[in-house]
């Protein structure tokens, strides 16, 4: 066994690991980082020296002056806020309590009521559009954000409580029964459960965020006033419009995209510890 | 009487999620699926059995576009499955090595697109692919390719849009693979290292087969994913799936039918006997999933 070849190996295995990681960084990162740059750029720049970063002789903002005055990002914002926090915080409250429900009590059905609120795991709540339309538009929530924060709650259960409720189990029953002798309620042993599986909350509520602030489909058919708007479906809208106006489109991309990104990346490391912890099931 | 009121605490913990997913999510898919066995009548719908399902298999104006759409459905999943998935299992591979420094930037940084909005990635790579601007041409350029306008050839833009979706989601098989391959217990890999293994018999040989589940669970949500796509094309090509129809998705299908688009107004049952075809098709992949590979995979752990 030569120690030589083995070294030489190493190196080659070394590099060609890293130039295969940097090249597909590179991939990921190079187109959102091209919008991001010529976002600031004068029109000019743009298609004359797109890979320059901007500096003080290319330097111009007017694409976002343009989307300030032209668009209402600041109240599409706000909409998609309301709907995601209000979609999550419904989704926690009620998932957290019927995982609890399923993961401690033995009941009639148990097991039947787990299985039926799986099925919408795999099943996509967007086939089921065309009668969510017509009973949004009778229970007279047509163009509110109450119509979305319900689908979002109601899609976003089944995973949820499917998740949750596998760490629930592995709370030690001593603990609860420790409780129940000492004369808690059931409500507050629910409670005293919460901070336990912390974790895993932090980990359903990032797996729902996502898709309901990107998603396009229930904006677009249940909430397309205005009023409404969510920042996807406002920036789906205003790029349509102005497809020409090259330093508008740019920045409301960089707009819409950058707060997206920085919050990821501030949070990165939950989202991957809540996939890599929800993947080895 | 008295036991069940004593645990009524049950029923006040399942009530509010029981009740929202069934109003919000499960009456909606099976009032969906009646509604495809109806069709507008001249006072309210009436009941038309499966006449919808044979107009959209037989009609002239439904069958071929129920085709194209299944067919650019099925090329937009093998897309996903050959390419996305495959570039997902070598960079998890990769990032679970140790001789990779600085793992953690680069794994957040490859998912990074996986977090924006089909609407941004997709006009992210309008921009990107517009010959006005030629920065495609330049990449290109560099690997000696000519330029062309992908989108906008029949040709090319359902390849071209299958990738775009690629390199957008590239990050979850990434995730879900490496998930898996840092579970493998180190003993197993050193004590083959110690037997001569080279790195590439290890993977094969011995992670691979390991990760066979995930590999299950990657392409069962490639699957649904795939057959329930709609934004990304209506944002790059709209509903219209241009051009000529040739990036045409069951979802942008099923929206153009049910919506209505242009002249041609909405039609709700239609639309619902499309989302029972998709219902349908999603179905058979989930249980041949379920009951094919995960059976089969069952079997082989107790074969060994």
């Amino acid at each position: 066994m030569g120690g030589k070849s083995y070294r030489l190996g190493y190196w080659l295995q070394f590099l060609v690991s890293h130039a295969v990681l940097l090249v597909y960084t590179f991939i990921a990162m190079f187109p959102v980082f091209l919008v991001a740059i010529n976002s600031f750029k004068s029109r000019r720049a743009i298609f004359k020296t797109p890979y320059t970063l901007p500096n003080a002789e290319n330097w111009d903002p007017v694409g976002y002056e343009t989307v300030f005055k032209r668009a209402n990002f600041d109240s599409y914002f706000l909409n998609s806020i309301v709907v995601t926090v209000g979609a999550l915080a419904l989704i926690l409250l009620f998932g957290t309590m019927a995982a609890h429900a399923l993961a401690e009590y033995r009941f009639p059905g148990n097991l039947l009521l787990g299985l039926y609120l799986s099925l919408g795991i795999m099943i996509p709540i967007r086939l089921g559009t065309v009668s969510l339309l017509r009973l949004i538009v009778n229970l007279k929530l047509i163009n509110t954000l109450t119509a979305l924060i319900l689908v979002y709650t109601a899609s976003g259960l089944p995973l949820t409580i499917f998740i949750l409720q596998q760490f629930m189990r592995q709370v030690p029953r001593d603990l609860k029964d420790a409780a129940r002798v000492d004369g808690a309620s059931e409500y507050r042993i629910y409670l005293m459960i919460l901070p336990l599986v912390r974790p895993a909350i932090g980990t359903v509520m990032i797996f729902n965020m996502i898709p309901i602030w990107n998603d396009l489909w229930f904006p677009l058919i249940l909430a397309s006033s205005e009023a409404t708007k969510t920042v996807t479906l406002g920036a789906q809208i205003f790029l349509g419009q102005f497809v020409q106006d090259w330093n508008a489109v740019l920045a409301s991309l960089a707009l819409a995209a950058i707060p997206v990104v920085i919050l990821y990346l501030l949070f990165s490391r939950q989202l991957i510890r809540g996939l890599t912890a929800g993947a080895v099931k | 009487m008295k036991a069940i009121w004593e645990r009524r605490h049950i029923f006040v913990f399942l009530a509010p999620a029981v009740i929202v997913y069934t109003v919000f999510m499960i009456y909606p898919l099976f009032d969906s699926l009646r509604l495809s066995f109806y069709a507008p009548g001249e006072q309210g719908e009436v009941f038309v059995g499966l006449n919808n399902y044979k107009t959209l298999l037989t009609a002239d104006l439904w069958a071929p576009r129920l085709q194209g759409a299944i067919k650019n459905n099925l090329v937009f999943f093998l897309i996903h499955m050959f390419v996305q998935n495959p570039i997902g299992l070598l960079l998890a591979t990769l990032l679970s090595s140790q001789i990779v420094r600085g793992r953690v930037i680069f794994r957040s940084l490859i998912f990074t697109p996986t977090v924006l909005s089909f609407v941004l990635v997709g006009f992210i790579w309008r921009l990107i692919l517009s010959p006005i601007w030629g920065i495609s041409g330049d990449l290109l350029a560099i690997v000696g390719i000519e330029n062309q306008p992908w989108l906008g050839l029949e040709a090319t833009a359902l390849p071209v849009l299958s990738l775009v979706s690629v390199w957008q989601f590239v990050g979850i098989p990434m995730m879900l693979f490496l998930a898996a391959l840092i579970s493998i217990p180190d003993e197993l890999i050193e004590a083959s290292r110690v037997d001569g293994a080279s790195a590439w018999h290890v993977f094969w040989r011995i992670k691979f087969p390991l990760i066979l589940p995930t590999v299950g669970i990657v392409s069962v949500l490639t699957f649904v994913g795939n057959f329930n796509a709609f934004d990304l094309v209506y944002a790059t090509e709209s509903e219209l799936a241009g051009p000529n129809f040739s990036t045409d998705l069951l979802g942008t299908f099923f929206y153009r039918t049910f919506f209505g688009v242009q002249l041609q107004p909405g039609n709700p049952t239609m639309g619902a006997t499309i989302a029972a075809v998709m219902f349908l098709i999603i179905l058979t992949g989930v249980l041949i999933y379920m009951f094919g590979w995960q059976r089969r995979l069952l079997k082989l752990e107790i074969e060994l």
